[in-house]
């Protein structure tokens, strides 16, 4: 036990850190986008689309939400090439992200889109609401109001995983930590640095959904259909 | 050597999918078992018990998972614990699995309605009776469909311990890529194993949430 820490060689390469950090920080904002644009466009194909479409949906969430995310990473960078699809690492990083969260995504939207009674819809229209104001006023808002405790747990989620990335040497800030780690050979100090930045991140990102729900959803109160929720979702953003 | 893609390369796989299944269930019986006490603590512990707890839940469930095991890996090592990957992979697994594991549990424990306590003392039951009697089981069937869906995790993020080493079905993928140089056929047998582990799983625990949910609307 005659360890001593020693942080110096660690802080002293700030700049990698740095590097690392602004990496995961992108790759994880592009990976959301790219992510809920493709979930919400599953979710509602699955839903409306017609049978074929909801079927093809349905095998894309089932089959990338049953098998880890490295293996479809090293899938997509390793196997594609076969096929004649060669990428970056940083392209096959963005890519397996955004194709992961899709498929959770997907039924998280699913589940909102469920939520929402046709009743409430027709009462809309009936109130002389235009077409596009329904869909803002009573299905959007009230629908991410729902899902959203859900939708952010499962974006930390994301968050965590692109540390999964550094497996292919894209980088990131967990392949920074190796590589500090190779130079000072300080790993526990590197890694203890790499999770405090790492939780630092995800915190603030927790801060920024924080607000934007308070902006999306201010002077409103919980509508009652929270109950038709599917306690799947919840469960889920918990795991 | 380079050798073909073939029956011999998915025996080796199936070596690997054994120590994948192995793994999980000695995560699940670690994270299950401290998670539970950890669980009934945050629920019903102390004030200064519940804040270490949800502090512990707090920093895991904001450290990836693969750092969690580089630390326990690599980083315990320096102190003068040396761990082969098998042991490092299962206490980094236990660590992260006790955190979710406790969140899940303690949010079934609080569901139960105060009213269930308030009418189990009023039988004069103890407070280890009533959490026995009346609390726990009611709680263990709202548990029972995420802890099912949470045991798909487990199984999936088991691959993350390929990469210090462990030979489990995604390292004996990479293994055999690098002997037959056929990364498709490899990973996506790889991967079709994976789902015929975790798809069974998912669909149990959708209709164990779907009978809960059933329940509940009286």
């Amino acid at each position: 036990m005659a360890y001593e820490m020693n942080f110096a060689p660690v802080l002293a390469r700030a700049p990698l850190l740095v590097q690392g950090a602004t990496d995961t920080i992108v790759l994880s904002a592009q990976s959301i986008t790219l992510g809920l644009a493709i979930g919400l466009a599953a979710a509602i194909v699955r839903t409306n689309g017609p049978k074929w479409s909801s079927v093809l949906a349905g095998v894309y969430v089932e089959a990338f939400r049953n098998t880890p995310l490295l293996v479809q990473l090293f899938l997509i960078f390793f196997g594609l090439p076969y096929l004649g699809l060669r990428m970056s690492a940083e392209q096959a990083a963005l890519f397996a992200v955004s194709i992961n969260l899709g498929a959770y995504s997907t039924e998280i939207f699913r589940a909102g889109l469920m939520a929402i009674p046709k009743t409430q819809i027709e009462a809309g229209l009936a109130l002389g609401m235009s077409r596009l104001q329904v869909l803002r006023h009573v299905v959007i808002v009230p629908a991410l109001r729902i899902i959203y405790p859900a939708l952010t747990g499962q974006l930390t989620l994301t968050l965590l995983g692109t540390s999964i990335v550094s497996a292919i040497s894209a980088s990131e800030l967990t392949l920074a930590g190796a590589r500090i780690e190779s130079q000072t050979f300080r790993s526990l100090e590197t890694f203890l640095v790499i999770a405090a930045i790492y939780i630092s991140i995800t915190f603030a990102f927790r801060l920024v959904y924080w607000l934007i729900g308070l902006r999306l959803f201010r002077r409103k109160k919980a509508p009652s259909v929270a109950q038709a929720v599917r306690p799947a979702t919840s469960s889920e953003a918990a795991s | 050597m380079i050798q073909d893609f073939g029956w011999s390369s998915v025996q080796f796989l199936i070596m690997g999918l054994t120590w994948t299944v192995g793994l999980s269930a000695m995560t699940f019986v670690l994270g299950g078992f401290f998670g539970l006490f950890l669980a009934m603590g945050r629920a019903l512990g102390p004030n200064w018990l519940k804040l270490v707890i949800a502090g512990y839940i707090q920093i895991v469930q904001a450290t990836p998972l693969l750092i969690i095991v580089f630390l326990c890996f690599y980083g315990l090592s320096f102190l003068g614990l040396h761990f082969p990957p098998f042991a490092a992979a299962a206490i980094s697994l236990a660590v992260y699995a006790t955190a979710y594991l406790a969140d899940i549990w303690r949010g079934c424990i609080e569901a139960i309605p105060k009213t269930q306590w308030e009418a189990a003392d009023a039988l004069a039951l103890s407070r280890i009776q009533r959490l026995r009697y009346v609390i726990l089981p009611q709680a263990l069937r709202i548990a029972l469909g995420p802890t099912v869906g949470f045991m798909v995790q487990i199984v999936k993020n088991t691959s993350v311990t390929a990469l210090i080493g462990f030979v489990e079905l995604t390292r004996a993928g990479q293994l055999l890529n690098n002997m037959t140089f056929q990364p498709f056929h490899v990973f996506l047998t790889v991967a079709a194993m994976y789902f015929a582990l975790c798809y069974p799983l998912s669909w149990w625990s959708e209709k164990l949430k779907e009978r809960k949910s059933g329940v509940s609307a009286h």
